[in-house]
């Protein structure tokens, strides 16, 4: 098996996602805040995965962007889910040595005095192991 | 009535407000609120990956401790609701997580969803019921407009939340309507503030916020408000408070005439007893 057929089949695992299932009508695309932000568009990382792209898509800024705000996971006709694609691409970076989006040392700087707790959480979990 | 109470991190600093209010309101309606013993934090965000079973752990902590009391456990944060809701989900329903889990856990009795996840709403609406708290109602916010801000984490996805609507929800405006004021229903009332982004990219988020506020000043909205402190927190940290923004647990306690006691108080100073002293339980 190639590697990138491996990473493939690796977050189809983690996500639980089927891409096979869906019928391209980008409605995930069309709810996604974020979608002018998004080199990848929601619809895409389907596409990507289905044809074993992953190197693309783990270099994708659209990693970073997506909210969790489950729009698109909401609204897919056919629940696939882009949203648990994206998140398992995410995975797959930080769980590499050295990959951590977000670093410790960085907060300082980030912090006011009314940012609250959750935001620090979230973003740790989100973006680092 | 007698539930568990998770009240989460947040709600123990920056969101004290939140859960301060809760308590004042609980008692006014004799609802008693008792708090998870040694809880730990949801983690903010529900791990979505398949394979993730040491970040579900506090949640099923909670959930464990409820199911053994035999209550249903009330949250009051909307993020902590969402990542409770579903981790209950996935021991009720995903055996693999629910194998692990357990395993890792060495409980007497291996838990397997039985608890029933509340936020608080949803005890106002369901066992209290609008109708009834309208009648506790001793100071109604007459002529107040409010707009609800329901975000992302309460609605989606709604197989598993089971809240709402998740495109036409009304749960907080009904509670906008039992405490007296009017609600104010505006396009992006479920649309994401930014959520975690705002911690790296402040711009990003400040964009979907200014459309929220627009969306609410545009309706007539005269002020805002939400169950998750992030929420509030972005709201009004990327839009300058354009409008005020503030927790329906202040409004509920403002209602019920117990908001002016509890003012500038910590949620440490809400033991049993001193509530019952301080409150009169109707």
């Amino acid at each position: 098996m190639s590697s990138e057929k491996k990473q493939a089949e690796l977050i189809k695992e983690i996500s639980g996602v089927n891409p096979l299932k869906c019928m391209k009508c980008g409605k995930c695309s069309a709810s996604c805040p974020s979608y002018n932000e998004m080199d990848i568009k929601p619809h895409q990382f389907v596409s990507y995965v289905i044809n074993e792209d992953i190197e693309s898509l783990v270099n994708s800024k659209s990693l970073w962007k997506c909210l969790s705000c489950f729009a698109c996971v909401e609204r897919c006709p056919r629940d696939v889910k882009p949203g648990k694609l994206i998140d398992a691409a995410r995975q797959i970076v930080v769980r590499q040595k050295g990959q951590n989006y977000l670093l410790a040392d960085e907060i300082p700087e980030l912090l006011d005095p009314e940012l609250p707790q959750q935001l620090l959480v979230s973003a740790f979990r989100r973006y680092r192991r | 009535m007698k539930y568990s109470y998770y009240p989460g991190c947040t709600l123990r600093t920056k969101a004290k407000d939140l859960d301060v209010y809760a308590r004042a309101s609980a008692v006014a309606l004799g609802i008693e609120l008792e708090e998870i013993t040694d809880w730990q934090c949801c983690g903010g965000v529900y791990p979505l990956g398949t394979d993730e079973i040491a970040t579900k752990l506090s949640c099923v902590r909670a959930l464990n401790e409820a199911k053994e009391k035999g209550q249903e456990l009330v949250t009051m944060c909307s993020a902590c609701h969402h990542v409770m809701k579903r981790v209950n989900d996935d021991m009720k329903n995903v055996e693999d997580i629910r194998t692990r889990a357990n395993n890792y856990m060495e409980l007497d009795e291996p838990y397997a969803g039985e608890t029933e996840v509340l936020h608080f709403l949803e005890v106002l609406r369901d066992k209290i019921g609008f109708d009834e708290l309208k009648k506790k109602v001793t100071n109604p916010l007459t002529g107040k407009k409010i707009g609800a801000y329901y975000g992302c984490l309460l609605l989606r996805p709604s197989k598993l939340l089971a809240f709402d609507d998740p495109e036409n929800p009304k749960i907080i405006e009904d509670f906008i309507r039992a405490i007296g004021a009017e609600p104010v229903i505006y396009p992006y009332r479920n649309e994401c503030c930014g959520g975690y982004i705002s911690l790296k990219e402040k711009e990003l988020s400040k964009s979907m916020c200014e459309k929220i506020m627009e969306s609410a000043e545009g309706f007539g909205a005269e002020m805002l408000t939400t169950a998750c402190p992030l929420c509030l927190y972005n709201l009004n940290k990327s839009t300058g408070a354009k409008l005020p923004v503030v927790y329906f647990t202040e409004l509920l306690a403002e209602a019920l005439g117990v908001r002016g006691e509890y003012q500038g108080k910590s949620a440490g100073a809400f033991g049993k007893e001193e509530m019952e002293k301080e409150v009169q339980v109707s």
